[in-house]
C-alpha cells in the first residue's frame, strides 16, 4: 500500500509537471506574453517596462525555475482582469463546477448501469436494440448542440426553465442533463458488453444450476465483475467532464464555474488566470485518478495496488 | 542484357498476375457483406455522400456561402409561412443561405478530419512501431509520454494553445493531431508486441532482414485492419472536436463556413430564429452518426473472432428456424 501510494503520487506529479511545462512553453515560447497582455497601441517603451516588471526579459531557464517555484507555493500571481490573486478566483469558481459535475456523474451511473444490465439480459431484444441505438445517437450528438436544443425546447418554447446563468436549482437542470446524457450512452454500452461477457461465464451457469436466485446471480455476481471496466470508464468520464466538457456546457449556459472562467480569461487574454485554472484542474484530475485506482481494489480484491 | 529496371518491372508483373480478379472479387464480397449489414451500409453512404458534397460544393450550393443581402436576413426555412423556396433552410443574420453554408462546411469537416487522422495516425503508428520493436529505453520513454498525455484531457490544453497562437484551419489541425496521436501509438505497440514473437518474424530476422524491412514488410500489414477501424473512429471524434473548438470561437474563423462556427453564431439568435443552430448541428450529428456506424461495422468485419461469433449466431438462428 505504501509503495502504491508513492508510485501513484509520483505518476500524478509527472502529469502535473507535464501540463505545467506545456503551458509554460506555449505561453512563453510559442506566443509572446507581452503581445497577449498589452493592447496593440502600446509604445515600445511601455512594452519594455511591462516586460521588465513581470520578468519576461530574463533568460527562459531562469523564468522557468521561477515559475515552478511559484507553483510549488500555489502562487500564480494576480489576475489582470480582476486584480485579485489568481488562486482566490479559481478556488471561488471550483465548487460551482463540482455542483454540476458530481450530480451529472451520479445521474450517468444511475441511468446507464440499469439500462446496460437490462439490455444485456436479452441481447438482440427490443430493449437491447433501443439501448444500442440511443447510445449511438448519444455518441454522435455534439454536446454544445444538445445543450442549445435543451434551451430551445425547455426555455424558449415551453418556458419551464430559466435559459442562462446560475444560482437556483432550476438553473442546474439543463447543464447537468447536457453533461450526463452523452456520457450515459457511452457508459451503457460498456456495461452492456461487459455484462454480456460475464453472463456467458461458467460461474454464472454454476450459480444458476445450484439454484441461486436469478436476480442475485445477475445483480451481485455478474455485475460486480462487469463493474471493473465500467469503473474505468466512469473515472475517465468524470475527468473529461471536469476538464473538458464543463468548459463547453458552462459556456453555453453561462454557468459561473471554472470552465466558463477559462473561456472568460481567454477572451480577456488573462494569461495568469488561465495558467492557474489549468494547474488546478490538472491537480483535480490526478486526485480523481488516484481515487479510481483505490476503488478498483474495493471492487476487485484480485487487483494488487502496485 | 537486361537492366535492373526491366527485372523489376517483370517481377511486378508476376506479382500482379491473376491479382486484378482477386482484388475485384474481394472488393465485391466486402460490398456484398456491407449490403447485408444495412446499418453499416448507411454509414458508408453517409461518408461517400460527404466526400461527394465536399468535392462538388460549388456546383451544389445554390448561393454564395460568404455573401448575403441584409434584406434577406433571418428568413425561416421554406415550409414556414414567411419562408421562401429561394432559401430552403432559411438564412442567417447576414442574409447568407444556411444550406449553402452547410454544403461548404463539409469541406472544412473533411479537410480537418482527414488531415488530423493522417498526421496523428502516421506519427502515432511510427512511435508505436519504434516502442514495440525496439523495446527497452525507447519503449519506456515513448510510453511514459503517452501515459502522461492520456491522463489529461486534451480540450483544455487545446484551448490554451489556440488562445495564444492565432486560430486557423492549420492550427486546429496541428493542435488536434498533437492531442490524438497516443491512441495509435498504444494500439500499434500492443499489436507489435504480440506479432514480434511469431515464427515468421523470427525467420525474417534470421534470414538477415534489416529492422526496417521487418517492421514495414512483416509487422505493419498486421496493423492494417485495426488501424483502419481506429482511424474511422477517430475521424468521428475529430469532427466533434473541431466543431466544439469552432463553437468556442477558437477554431475556424469567420467568414469561413464551419458547422461548429455556424451553431456558435446562431446561438445569439436562439430566441427568435431556431433554424440557425438546428440545421448545422443536425449536419454534425448525422455525419458523426454515419462515421460511427461505419466504424462499428468495420470493427466487427475486420476482426476474425467477431466474424466467427456472428457466423455462429446466424447459423444457429437458421437451424432453429428450420426446426420450426
Amino acid at each position: 500500500m505504501g509503495r502504491f501510494a508513492v508510485r501513484r503520487i509520483a505518476q500524478g506529479l509527472i502529469v502535473i509537471f507535464g501540463v505545467t511545462v506545456v503551458v509554460f512553453v506555449v505561453t512563453r515560447l510559442v506566443g509572446d506574453p507581452v503581445d497577449v497582455l498589452l493592447p496593440l497601441e502600446a509604445t515600445e517603451q511601455q512594452r519594455r517596462e511591462f516586460e521588465h516588471r513581470l520578468g519576461f526579459d530574463r533568460p527562459i531557464p531562469v523564468q522557468f525555475v521561477d515559475y515552478v517555484e511559484d507553483l510549488t507555493r500555489f502562487d500564480f500571481g494576480e489576475s489582470f482582469w480582476q486584480h485579485r490573486p489568481v488562486m482566490e478566483i479559481v478556488l471561488e469558481h471550483l465548487p460551482r463546477t463540482f455542483t454540476l459535475v458530481i450530480p451529472a456523474m451520479l445521474l450517468m451511473v444511475v441511468l446507464a448501469v440499469p439500462l446496460g444490465v437490462l439490455a444485456a439480459l436479452r441481447p438482440g431484444g427490443l430493449l437491447d436494440r433501443a439501448t444500442v441505438v440511443l447510445s449511438l445517437i448519444g455518441l454522435s450528438i455534439p454536446q454544445f448542440w444538445l445543450a442549445l436544443l435543451f434551451i430551445l425546447v425547455l426555455a424558449v418554447e415551453l418556458r419551464i426553465l430559466p435559459p442562462l446563468g446560475g444560482g437556483s436549482p432550476a438553473h442546474m437542470i439543463m447543464p447537468v442533463l447536457s453533461l450526463a446524457l452523452p456520457a450515459v450512452g457511452r457508459l451503457a454500452m460498456i456495461v452492456r458488453s461487459s455484462m454480456i461477457d460475464e453472463l456467458n461465464q461458467q460461474y454464472v451457469k454454476m450459480a444458476l444450476a445450484k439454484g441461486m436466485p436469478y436476480a442475485r446471480v445477475v445483480g451481485v455476481h455478474a455485475l460486480r465483475n462487469a463493474s471493473i471496466p465500467a469503473l474505468t470508464l466512469s473515472g475517465w468520464e468524470f475527468i473529461r467532464a471536469l476538464a473538458g466538457y464543463s468548459v463547453i456546457v458552462e459556456y453555453v449556459f453561462q454557468w459561473p464555474g471554472v470552465g466558463f472562467l477559462a473561456m472568460q480569461s481567454i477572451e480577456r487574454q488573462d494569461l495568469f488566470l488561465l495558467q492557474g485554472i489549468v494547474f488546478v484542474v490538472a491537480v483535480m484530475v490526478v486526485i480523481v485518478n488516484i481515487i479510481v485506482d483505490i476503488l478498483y481494489k474495493a471492487v476487485d480484491p484480485r487487483v494488487k495496488l502496485a | 542484357m537486361r537492366t535492373q529496371e526491366q527485372v523489376r518491372a517483370r517481377r511486378r508483373r508476376e506479382l500482379l498476375r491473376g491479382r486484378p480478379y482477386e482484388v475485384l472479387r474481394s472488393l465485391r464480397s466486402a460490398l456484398y457483406e456491407l449490403w447485408g449489414d444495412k446499418v453499416g451500409f448507411f454509414g458508408l453512404l453517409v461518408v461517400l455522400g460527404l466526400v461527394f458534397v465536399a468535392i462538388s460544393a460549388p456546383l451544389l450550393a445554390p448561393h454564395d456561402p460568404t455573401a448575403g443581402r441584409l434584406q434577406d436576413r433571418l428568413t425561416p426555412p421554406f415550409w414556414s409561412a414567411e419562408g421562401s423556396t429561394r432559401f430552403l433552410l432559411g438564412t442567417d443574420e447576414q442574409g447568407r443561405d444556411i444550406l449553402s453554408r452547410i454544403i461548404f462546411g463539409t469541406r472544412v469537416t473533411i479537410l480537418v478530419g482527414g488531415s488530423v487522422v493522417l498526421l496523428a495516425g502516421t506519427f502515432g503508428t511510427l512511435m508505436g512501431l519504434i516502442a514495440g520493436y525496439r523495446g527497452g529505453r525507447w519503449d519506456s520513454i515513448i510510453m511514459r509520454i503517452v501515459d502522461t498525455q492520456v491522463a489529461f484531457p486534451g480540450l483544455l490544453l487545446a484551448l490554451v494553445i489556440l488562445a495564444v497562437i492565432q486560430p486557423s484551419v492549420t492550427s486546429v489541425i496541428v493542435v488536434l493531431a498533437i492531442n490524438g496521436w497516443m491512441v495509435y501509438a498504444r494500439m500499434t505497440r500492443g499489436v507489435v508486441l504480440s506479432v514480434k514473437e511469431t515464427p515468421y518474424v523470427d525467420a525474417a530476422e534470421i534470414v538477415g532482414c534489416r529492422p526496417r524491412r521487418v517492421i514495414f514488410r512483416h509487422i505493419l500489414p498486421n496493423l492494417a485492419s485495426p488501424l483502419l477501424t481506429l482511424a474511422v473512429l477517430e475521424f468521428a471524434r475529430i469532427i466533434l472536436a473541431e466543431a466544439a473548438l469552432s463553437f468556442l470561437g477558437l477554431g475556424i474563423q469567420p467568414p469561413q463556413a464551419s458547422w461548429g462556427l455556424m451553431v456558435s453564431q446562431g446561438k445569439n439568435y436562439l430566441f427568435n430564429a431556431w433554424w440557425l443552430v438546428t440545421f448545422p448541428g443536425l449536419a454534425i450529428a448525422l455525419t458523426v452518426l454515419g462515421v460511427n456506424l461505419l466504424a462499428s461495422w468495420l470493427r466487427v468485419a475486420a476482426d476474425p473472432q467477431e466474424r466467427e461469433k456472428r457466423f455462429a449466431a446466424a447459423t444457429s438462428q437458421r437451424a432453429t428456424q428450420g426446426a420450426v
